[in-house]
C-alpha cells in the first residue's frame, strides 16, 4: 500500500532513517502526519496523525460522542529513550469508518508492525495500564517495601517480565515517566496517575 | 537456638501450592512431611508428585534412583501430631486468618521449640498470623509462586516480632532448596500481588470502558512490554473468582481504589465466566485450547 508522509521535526515512532520512512511515496491512499499540522482530506481512505500524550480529539475536535472520520491517531509504543517497539497503537473515534481502520492496519502490518486498536483515551492502552503500576513500584521503593533490585527480580522471576519496573523506568527516563503520568493525571484526575515523587524530582532537576 | 533444618512439614500439601512446595523440599534433600486434613487430596498430590518426578527422569533432569529417593523422603499424613519432628513448617492452607492462626497455635504445642513456622500467604499479614502462635519470633512469610515446583522466586517477609535469626535461617533454607529469595516488608500483597492485583483490575476496567478488546490489550502488553502472557489471559488462567477473592482481601486493608473489585469482574463471575476452568472468561476455551476472543 502506497503512503505519503508529511513530517515536521523528529518522530518518536519513526526516528531518522527508519525503514518505514524510506518506504513512503510522493502520493498514496493514506497520508501520515508526523509532527506536521493535520490537513484533513476526505479523498483519502485514511489520514493518520502521530500522537504524543494527547488525544486524537485535540487534532480533530469532538462532537458529543459522534466524532469520527477518516482521520486516525497512532503511536509506535516506546518506553522513553528506548528504541521504538514493534507495536503500533492505532486510535479510533466512535464513528471512525471501518475501511479507514482496515487501511491503517493493513499499511502498518505490511511494514512488519503488530497493530492494536484503542479508543481515543489518554495513554491509549499501554501507558494507561502500566504507568500506575510504575508509580506504585516507585512508591514501594520510597516506602521501603523492598529494594529496587528485589522489586525488579520479583517481577522478572514471579511474573515473567522481560525487565523489572524500576529498571525500565530508569532506562526509559524518569522525566519521560513524569511527562506521561502528568498528562494522564491532568486528563483522568485520579491519584494513581499522579507522577511519583522520584519522577517529580527528576523533572525538577532536568529544568 | 538455631538448628539446621533437616525436616520440613508442609500443611495443605493436598492442594496445588502445598504439593509444589513439598516437591521443592523433597527434591532438595529434606525429609518432607506432607500434611492435609483430606486424605483424598494427599493421594492426588502423591500421584502428581510421582508423575512430576517421572517426567524429570524422562527429560534427563534426574536419575531414576534419585527419583525413588526423593519420593521416599515424602511422607503423607492427616495427623498433625506427625509434625512433631519438623524443623520448618510451611503452611499453604486456606487463605483465611481464622484458619492459619489457630493452625500455628496448635502446632506450637506439637513442634519443637526451635521450629520455624512459615506462611505462604499472599495477602494476609505475617504479624497477624504470628499473633497467638506462641512463637511469633519464629514466624515468617515464605510466599512461593505458582507453580511452586517450577518457579524459583520466594518472597520472604518477616513480621514485626520475627527475629533476625529466623530470617537468616529461612533465607538460607530457601537457597539450599534452590530457590531465589527476595526480602519484603510485611505489607499487603508483598511485592508481587501488590503490583499485580491492581494492574489486573485496571486491565479489566479498560475492557469495561471500551478502551480496547481483551485480545488487543493482551497483544499490546505482550508486544510492547515483552510480557510472556497478557493480563487478561493470566486472569483467565488464575480464575476470575480468584481475582475477586484477591480484591476482597486487598481492598479493605489498603483502601486503594485500584484494588476494589471491578464491576465487570463481579458480573462475569455471577455469569459463571470464571476463566479457563469454566471454559469461558475474557476468552472462550475448548479443552485447553483457546478458540477466539
Amino acid at each position: 500500500m502506497r503512503y505519503r508522509i508529511v513530517q515536521h521535526g523528529e518522530s518518536r515512532s519513526f526516528p531518522t532513517d527508519d525503514a518505514f520512512l524510506r518506504g513512503a511515496s510522493d502520493d498514496g491512499d493514506v497520508v501520515i502526519y508526523l509532527g506536521a499540522t493535520l490537513r484533513p482530506d476526505d479523498s483519502k481512505t485514511a489520514v493518520l496523525v502521530e500522537l504524543g500524550t494527547e488525544c486524537l480529539g485535540v487534532h480533530t475536535g469532538e462532537k458529543a460522542g459522534e466524532e469520527g472520520s477518516n482521520v486516525l491517531g497512532f503511536a509506535r509504543y516506546r518506553n522513553g529513550t528506548d528504541d521504538p517497539s514493534a507495536l503500533i497503537e492505532l486510535v479510533r473515534q466512535p464513528r471512525t469508518p471501518d475501511p479507514a481502520i482496515a487501511a491503517a492496519r493493513a499499511l502498518f502490518e505490511a511494514a512488519g508492525f503488530t497493530v492494536v486498536v484503542s479508543a481515543d483515551q489518554a495513554g491509549r492502552i499501554i501507558d494507561r495500564l502500566v504507568r500506575p503500576k510504575y508509580n506504585a513500584a516507585l512508591r514501594f521503593l520510597d516506602e521501603g517495601l523492598a529494594t529496587a533490585q528485589a522489586i525488579d527480580m520479583t517481577c522478572k522471576l514471579g511474573l515473567g517480565y522481560r525487565d523489572g519496573p524500576i529498571e525500565r523506568i530508569e532506562r526509559g527516563g524518569l522525566t519521560h515517566h513524569y511527562d506521561v503520568t502528568q498528562a494522564l493525571f491532568e486528563t483522568y484526575g485520579t491519584p494513581a496517575y499522579a507522577p511519583a515523587r522520584r519522577a517529580v524530582v527528576a523533572k525538577l532537576r532536568a529544568r | 537456638m538455631s538448628k539446621e533444618i533437616g525436616t520440613v512439614a508442609v500443611c495443605g500439601a493436598g492442594g496445588t501450592m502445598g504439593a509444589g512446595i513439598a516437591i521443592i523440599a523433597a527434591r532438595a534433600g529434606f525429609t518432607t512431611i506432607c500434611y492435609d486434613i483430606a486424605q483424598a487430596g494427599l493421594q492426588r498430590a502423591e500421584q502428581q508428585s510421582a508423575a512430576f518426578f517421572a517426567r524429570s527422569v524422562e527429560r534427563g533432569k534426574m536419575a531414576a534412583a534419585e527419583k525413588d529417593a526423593v519420593l521416599a523422603r515424602m511422607k503423607s499424613t492427616t495427623r498433625l501430631d506427625d509434625l512433631a519432628m519438623a524443623d520448618l513448617v510451611i503452611e499453604a492452607v486456606f487463605e483465611d486468618l481464622s484458619v492459619k492462626r489457630p493452625l500455628f497455635g496448635t502446632l506450637n504445642a506439637i513442634c519443637p521449640p526451635h521450629a520455624i513456622f512459615a506462611s505462604n500467604t499472599s495477602t494476609l499479614s505475617i504479624t497477624e498470623i504470628a499473633a497467638g502462635s506462641g512463637r511469633d519470633n519464629k514466624v515468617i512469610g515464605l510466599h512461593f509462586c505458582l507453580p511452586a515446583q517450577l518457579m524459583k522466586l520466594v518472597e520472604i517477609s518477616p513480621g514485626v516480632n520475627t527475629s533476625n535469626e529466623t530470617l537468616a535461617s529461612a533465607w538460607a533454607w530457601c537457597e539450599r532448596a534452590g530457590q531465589l529469595p527476595v526480602k519484603t516488608q510485611d505489607k499487603p500483597g508483598f511485592i508481587l500481588n501488590a503490583l499485580l492485583v491492581p494492574f489486573n483490575n485496571d486491565c479489566i476496567r479498560a475492557v469495561e470502558a471500551g478502551v480496547a478488546t481483551p485480545k488487543d490489550i493482551d497483544t499490546a502488553i505482550k508486544v510492547g512490554l515483552g510480557y510472556k502472557m497478557g493480563p487478561l489471559e493470566l486472569i483467565d488462567l488464575v480464575g476470575l473468582d480468584t481475582q475477586v477473592r484477591l480484591c476482597e482481601a486487598f481492598y479493605p486493608i489498603t483502601l486503594d481504589p485500584r484494588a476494589a473489585t471491578p464491576p465487570l469482574l463481579r458480573r462475569m463471575v455471577a455469569a459463571g465466566r470464571l476463566g479457563r476452568k469454566s471454559g469461558h472468561g475474557f476468552y472462550a476455551y475448548q479443552g485447553n485450547a483457546m478458540f477466539g476472543a
